[in-house]
C-alpha cells in the first residue's frame, strides 16, 4: 500500500501504477454526476443516434473534463455566495458545504460505457461496484476511488472552487453536473486496473463467516 | 419568525451538524480497535476529523440529509395541524441556511422540490401522551443506509428463518451481510419483530433512538442484541466495507404484536452518522438533550 498524490488529468500509465489499498490525493478539475447524470449522458450522448444541437455545449465540456478525468458521485449540499458573485462565469457563484460520496452500485449499468466513451481514468463513489465497472477498469485503464462516506464537511473543505454547474434546473441540486477544483482531496483505490476488487474480497469473505455463523446457529 | 419554529430550525441544524456524544464515542473505540494503517482506521480517523469540522463550521456532517423523521409527542389539546406547519417553515428555513440538501423528489416528474417539502415529505408520528409538555425526536436518514434496509416475512425458507428468535437472528445477519459497506457502516441496526408491513418499518426506525449502551428491558431481546452485536461484527465487513473489526454498533430490537397469519422482521438501517437529536418545549421555553 503506498500513498500517491495525483493530478487531473491522469495518463493510463500512472493509473496502472495503482493497486487496491493505495491512499491518493486528487488535485484538479472534476465533475459530480449521480443517478440522473448516468442516465442522461447515456441516453443523449451514447446511445443517441446524433447529439441534438441544445446538447452540443455540455457534451463538448464533458468530452474535455472527462478525457483523463474522473466521475464523483456525490450530491452535494450547495451554499449560493452573495452577489457580486465572483467568478463572473455562468454558474460560478457558488460554494460547496458538505459533499460526501453516494453509493455508487447504481450507475453500475452505466458506467462501463461511460468510462469507455469518454476515456475516463476513475470514478469516485462509496461501496463499489460490479463487474461491469472492473472489465472496464481492466480495458480502458481506469480504477475506482472509494471515498469516505459521510465526511462531508472534510471532502467539501478539498472543493476550492465551484468552476460551474450544469443541468442544476433540470436535474435539482444534488442530481447537476457540477464541475469543481479540488485539492488533496483523500481517496483509497479499492477496485484497480488489474482485476482486483477489495469489495469482491470482502463480500466473499463475510459471506463465509455468514454461513459459518448460521451452520452454528442451532 | 415563530419561536416554535426557530425551535425546530435549530433541533434541525444539531441534528444536521453534530452527533449524538455515544455515537462519536464508539466512532472513538472502533478506530482503536482497527490495526494502524489499515485502511480501516483510516476511514475512521477522517470520519473523526470530518465530525469535528462539521460542528465547528456548523456544516453538515453528511451531504444526504436524508428524510427528516419528525417522532412528535404532544400534550392533550395541542393542534398536531399546527405543528406540522411549523415544521414544515422550519424545514424550508433549514434548506436555504444549507443545513439541509434539497432533497424531495416529485416520483412522476422527477422534479426537485427545492425546500424539502413535498407529497408525504418530511414524515411526521404524532402520539399524544400524558405529559404536559412537547417532546419532538428528529432523526436524519439518509437514502445509503435506507436502500439497504430490508423486510422479512418469516418463515423464510432460504435462510432456514423460522417464526422465533432464531429466524430473527439469521434474517438480521443476512441484512448487514448484504449491506456491506453500502450503507455506510458501522451502523446501527433498528429491527421491530411483528407488526404490519407498514408499521414494522416505523417500530424498526423508532429503535433507532435507543443509546447505543443501553439494555432491552425484555431479558430475552437483551440475549439477542447482545449476540447478533458480537456476530454480525465476526463478519468482518468494517467501517466502509473496507474489511476490519467493527461493522455495527448496535443492534436495537422490539417486539410488536402481529396478526397469527403475519410474522414480519422489518430492519432499517442507520449509518454511523447516527444523526438524532430531541428537544423538549416546556412553557415556551426550548431545551435540547
Amino acid at each position: 500500500m503506498a500513498t500517491y498524490d495525483l493530478t487531473i488529468p491522469i495518463s493510463e500509465e500512472a493509473v496502472r501504477a495503482l493497486h487496491v489499498g493505495d491512499a491518493v490525493r486528487l488535485s484538479g478539475v472534476m465533475v459530480t454526476g449521480r443517478d440522473a447524470a448516468h442516465k442522461y449522458m447515456i441516453e443523449t450522448f451514447i446511445r443517441a443516434d446524433a447529439v441534438p444541437e441544445s446538447e452540443q455545449l455540455l457534451y463538448e465540456e464533458l468530452q474535455r473534463i472527462l478525457r483523463g478525468g474522473i466521475i464523483y458521485h456525490c450530491g452535494p449540499v450547495v451554499r449560493q455566495l452573495p452577489p457580486p458573485a465572483p467568478p463572473p462565469i455562468v454558474g460560478g457563484g457558488w460554494e460547496f458545504v458538505a459533499a460526501g460520496p453516494t453509493t455508487s452500485i447504481r450507475e453500475e449499468v452505466y458506467e462501463p460505457e461511460i468510462i469507455a466513451h469518454f476515456g475516463m481514468r476513475g470514478v469516485i463513489g462509496k461501496g463499489g461496484m460490479g463487474p461491469g465497472t472492473l472489465r472496464a477498469c481492466q480495458e480502458h485503464g481506469a480504477v475506482y476511488f472509494h471515498a469516505v462516506g459521510g465526511a462531508a464537511s472534510l471532502i467539501a473543505d478539498t472543493v476550492k472552487e465551484v468552476v460551474t454547474v450544469y443541468k442544476k434546473d433540470e436535474l435539482g441540486v444534488p442530481e447537476a453536473f457540477w464541475v469543481i477544483r479540488v485539492e488533496g482531496f483523500p481517496v483509497v483505490v479499492t477496485m484497480d486496473s488489474h482485476g482486483r476488487s477489495v469489495h469482491d474480497e470482502v463480500e466473499a469473505a463475510s459471506k463465509a463467516a455468514l454461513e459459518r455463523l448460521l451452520a452454528g446457529g442451532r | 419568525m415563530n419561536d416554535q419554529v426557530e425551535f425546530f430550525v435549530e433541533l434541525i441544524r444539531r441534528a444536521a451538524t453534530d452527533l449524538p456524544a455515544d455515537v462519536e464515542a464508539a466512532l472513538r473505540t472502533a478506530q482503536a480497535r482497527e490495526g494502524p494503517g489499515s485502511a480501516a482506521a483510516g476511514a475512521l480517523e477522517t470520519v473523526l476529523e470530518n465530525v469535528a469540522l462539521a460542528r465547528a463550521h456548523s456544516t453538515p456532517i453528511c451531504q444526504d440529509t436524508g428524510v427528516p423523521i419528525f417522532y412528535v409527542h404532544h400534550p392533550q389539546g395541542m393542534s398536531t395541524r399546527q405543528l406540522r406547519a411549523h415544521t414544515e417553515a422550519a424545514v424550508a428555513e433549514a434548506t436555504s441556511r444549507a443545513y439541509l440538501r434539497p432533497n424531495a423528489v416529485d416520483s412522476l416528474t422527477g422534479r426537485n422540490s427545492g425546500n424539502n417539502l413535498g407529497v408525504g415529505f418530511p414524515t411526521f408520528h404524532f402520539e399524544e401522551w400524558e405529559e404536559d409538555y412537547l417532546r419532538v425526536d428528529l432523526l436524519l436518514k439518509g437514502g445509503g443506509s435506507e436502500n439497504v434496509g430490508v423486510q422479512y416475512k418469516l418463515p423464510y425458507a432460504p435462510l432456514k428463518a423460522g417464526r422465533d428468535l432464531e429466524g430473527v437472528r439469521r434474517v438480521v445477519l443476512d441484512t448487514a451481510t448484504r449491506a456491506q459497506g453500502k450503507g455506510c457502516a458501522p451502523g446501527v441496526l433498528g429491527v421491530a419483530i411483528g407488526a404490519d408491513r407498514g408499521t414494522g418499518y416505523v417500530h424498526a426506525k423508532e429503535q433507532l433512538f435507543r443509546p447505543l449502551g443501553d439494555v432491552n428491558p425484555l431479558p430475552e431481546l437483551a440475549t439477542l442484541e447482545e449476540r447478533l452485536l458480537r456476530e454480525c461484527n465476526e463478519l468482518g465487513i468494517g467501517p466502509m466495507g473496507f474489511g476490519g473489526k467493527t461493522t455495527v454498533f448496535g443492534v436495537k430490537i422490539g417486539a410488536y404484536h402481529r396478526l397469527p397469519a403475519c410474522y414480519f422482521v422489518s430492519i432499517a438501517y442507520m449509518c454511523w452518522a447516527c444523526r438524532r437529536a430531541r428537544m423538549i418545549v416546556r412553557n415556551g421555553e426550548v431545551e435540547y438533550c
